[in-house]
């Protein structure tokens, strides 16, 4: 874990924006807004780690993901993936990087269709890039069945279950069947969406620690977002704190933990529950008030200025650049300069 | 009525004996709960715990006796509320038990509010339900207890349609609503799973404030180990519809005794200490509650597993300070050779 920084990052996003127009009339449509679900944000992800993205719902973490894969074309900005920039490449040389990149979702019930066997849902990435003349010409529909097989038994399946249906599983195991389908085509990074949080409390910890393992496996790299904070800071390496589209502090998860410096981590951290009676109800908590604004409208001073305790003048009209306060930990806040 | 229950006198506030509500279904009797007892007294928050599908809702449905009949029914048991028992009233005083004396708050914010109708439309509805009041009377009312539950600028607010408010605003509505009657007993299924933490934060503080400000006994259900750390003074845990380990909070984390307590406070990750390598986990999935064998449903899944736990369900051994669990692992030598 050391020498993190000085491998080459496998995945740079940099100034991503992703804006949804808001229309208005009937036959003749015209644009009178944008929600700026993702509002300018810049990381890296290097190969083998876990970057782990928190923040409250609406703060933009799973738009992020999802236009990383491309599933929505951004409004702004670069993705550089192994050193090809998806949102501007050509569509066969997105798609041939795209192979590598890999999603989970968060609800088992609704990401797998409810009518394909299991074995044609795990086979189904393989199928497509095979369709497309993208994938070894060795592969052939044997080689995929006996794949699917590999899976199944990786991720915990019987593999005799490979003709039933997902509703025959529960919601563990329909995950495990999520987790096959992305691993299917040998992927280098999976995004993966809220995997655990539809989960119960004890196949949540099943689920985390398959995830561990395969990483070990496979060298993964993962980019994980969860809304549990003790869950994200089990699994990943770096974390980002996301608010209205925007990253607030991205740090190593132990020094985010250890030591929060924006307002906004702060209040984060201490709402989260802790198990144990002894320790939670001595702590003191910092309760913000009110909710998550719009983010329909455009800023011209700190994103969290609405809710921030420490706010100052200064915050009103200046949006606070990310600081680097030491080699692995950066925030935008004006508290820091 | 209310004169005969004066003179009656009881220990508990509420005190549920044996309860067992079982669904008839194509597939076989489901018994979602089967055979539960606990009490709760004036001021208390008891936490119930356990895996969806383990019968906590259905407890507190049961408790207000809102289970849809057919498919299900309420067997065995009672359920006394100030030593009456709520499974013998007639409807007309059972609508006066409910929301008056217990009220409850849903999971879902979004949709337990009618979105046709405003706040003050709903809320004045209930409190005249409840009580002889004028509408005037209960529009002031209703202002009051959204400026308790913080809502800022109740006055204009109120006159808002649910779709204007926040996840967050909306539970604060709902538990409005629900102490609008001053009731004695507060239900809260699952009041912030659909809400983000900090808002969670403010919302469990607030019951919390209001249970201290008014006196009410508080049951909160939630699958979360946290929440009922902070909030709750005893907890149950709840396994396939039965009671496996009941316990005053500290004592229940301090020592967790059912092998699933452990497993389930051992497999949370935590915040406040780093963990590497791998976490603890409960192999194996709930079982399935339909026509489960006289066994201790929790030992396939056991890491403590033993012969007996296969062929008989445990019996409840009391541990000392209320803290009961039933696991053969507790229990005496005699029982054990039993038959």
């Amino acid at each position: 874990m050391s020498n993190i920084q000085k491998q080459k990052p496998l995945l740079e996003v940099v100034d991503l924006k992703q804006h949804f127009p808001i229309e208005s009339g009937f036959i003749i449509k015209r644009q009178v807004g944008a929600v700026r679900a993702v509002d300018g944000i810049s990381f890296t992800v290097n190969e083998g780690e876990t970057l782990g993205i928190v923040g409250e719902s609406g703060c933009g973490k799973s738009t992020t993901v999802r236009s990383i894969a491309q599933l929505y074309k951004p409004t702004s900005g670069s993705v550089i993936f192994d050193g090809i920039d998806l949102v501007n490449a050509p569509k066969e040389q997105m798609l041939d990087a795209r192979k590598n990149i890999q999603m989970i979702f968060q609800d088992p019930y609704a990401s797998l269709d409810p009518r394909m066997t299991v074995r044609s849902i795990i086979g189904e990435p393989l199928e497509i890039y095979r369709k497309r003349g993208m994938l070894d010409p060795s592969i052939d529909k044997e080689v995929i069945e006996k794949r699917v097989e590999e899976l199944m038994e990786r991720v915990g399946l019987n593999r005799a279950f490979k003709n039933r249906y997902p509703h025959e599983f529960s919601g563990g195991q329909r995950q495990r069947i999520g987790i096959a389908r992305a691993l299917a085509l040998n992927p280098k990074i999976i995004l993966a969406d809220e995997p655990v949080s539809a989960l119960d409390v004890s196949i949540q910890s099943q689920i985390l620690n398959l995830l561990h393992d395969l990483q070990k496996e496979f060298g993964l790299t993962y980019v994980f977002i969860a809304h549990d904070l003790a869950v994200i800071e089990y699994i990943s390496t770096r974390v980002a704190v996301m608010y209205l589209g925007k990253i607030m502090e991205l740090s190593r998860s132990a020094d985010l933990y250890k030591n929060p410096l924006h307002p906004y981590t702060k209040a984060l951290l201490s709402a989260a529950p802790i198990p144990d009676p002894e320790i939670e109800r001595k702590r003191k908590r910092i309760i913000l008030t009110g909710d998550v604004p719009s983010p329909n409208k455009e800023r011209f001073g700190c994103y969290f200025y609405d809710r921030c305790p420490h706010r100052m003048e200064k915050c009103k009209t200046n949006i606070p650049p990310m600081k680097r306060i030491d080699e692995n930990h950066e925030v935008a806040c004006w508290l820091y300069e | 009525m209310s004169i005969a229950k004066a003179q009656k006198t009881y220990t508990h506030l509420l005190e549920v004996n044996g309860l067992k509500t079982y669904f008839k279904t194509d597939a076989g009797i489901v018994k979602a709960v089967d055979g539960i007892s606990f009490t709760l007294d004036q001021g208390e928050t008891l936490g119930i715990v356990g895996e969806s599908g383990s019968g906590k809702s259905v407890t507190n449905l049961s408790i207000m006796r809102l289970i849809q009949s057919p498919p299900g029914k309420i067997v065995d048991g009672e359920i006394l509320f100030e030593g009456e028992d709520i499974l013998k009233l007639s409807e007309s005083e059972l609508r006066h038990i409910r929301g008056n004396e217990i009220s409850m708050i849903f999971q879902d914010p979004m949709t337990s509010l009618n979105p046709f109708l405003r706040i003050s439309t709903q809320m004045i509805e209930t409190i005249r339900l409840h009580q002889d009041v004028t509408r005037k009377e209960a529009l002031a009312k209703s202002i009051e207890m959204l400026k308790l539950v913080g809502i800022p600028a109740a006055e204009e607010r109120i006159h808002n349609y649910p779709h204007q408010f926040s996840g967050g605003m909306r539970q604060r509505v709902m538990i409005a609503m629900a102490l609008s009657c001053e009731a004695k007993i507060l239900i809260a299924d699952e009041p912030t799973t659909a809400l983000d933490v900090t808002i969670q934060a403010q919302i469990l503080e607030l019951i919390q404030d209001l249970s201290k400000k008014l006196n009410t006994a508080v049951i909160l259900i939630t699958h979360d180990l946290g929440v009922v750390a902070g909030m709750c003074d005893t907890v149950c845990v709840m396994y396939a519809g039965k009671i496996v380990e009941k316990a005053k909070t500290h004592d229940l984390y301090a020592k967790p005794s059912h092998p699933y307590t452990f497993g389930l406070i051992q497999s949370v990750p935590r915040l406040d200490k780093a963990q590497d390598g791998k976490l603890f986990s409960i192999e194996g999935q709930p079982p399935n509650v339909i026509d489960l064998p006289p066994c201790c449903p929790f030992h396939p899944r056991c890491h403590k597993v033993m012969d007996i736990c296969r062929t008989q369900y445990p019996p409840t051994k009391d541990l000392g300070n209320g803290h009961e669990v039933s696991c053969w692992l507790f229990a005496d030598k005699k029982e054990h050779s039993h038959e």
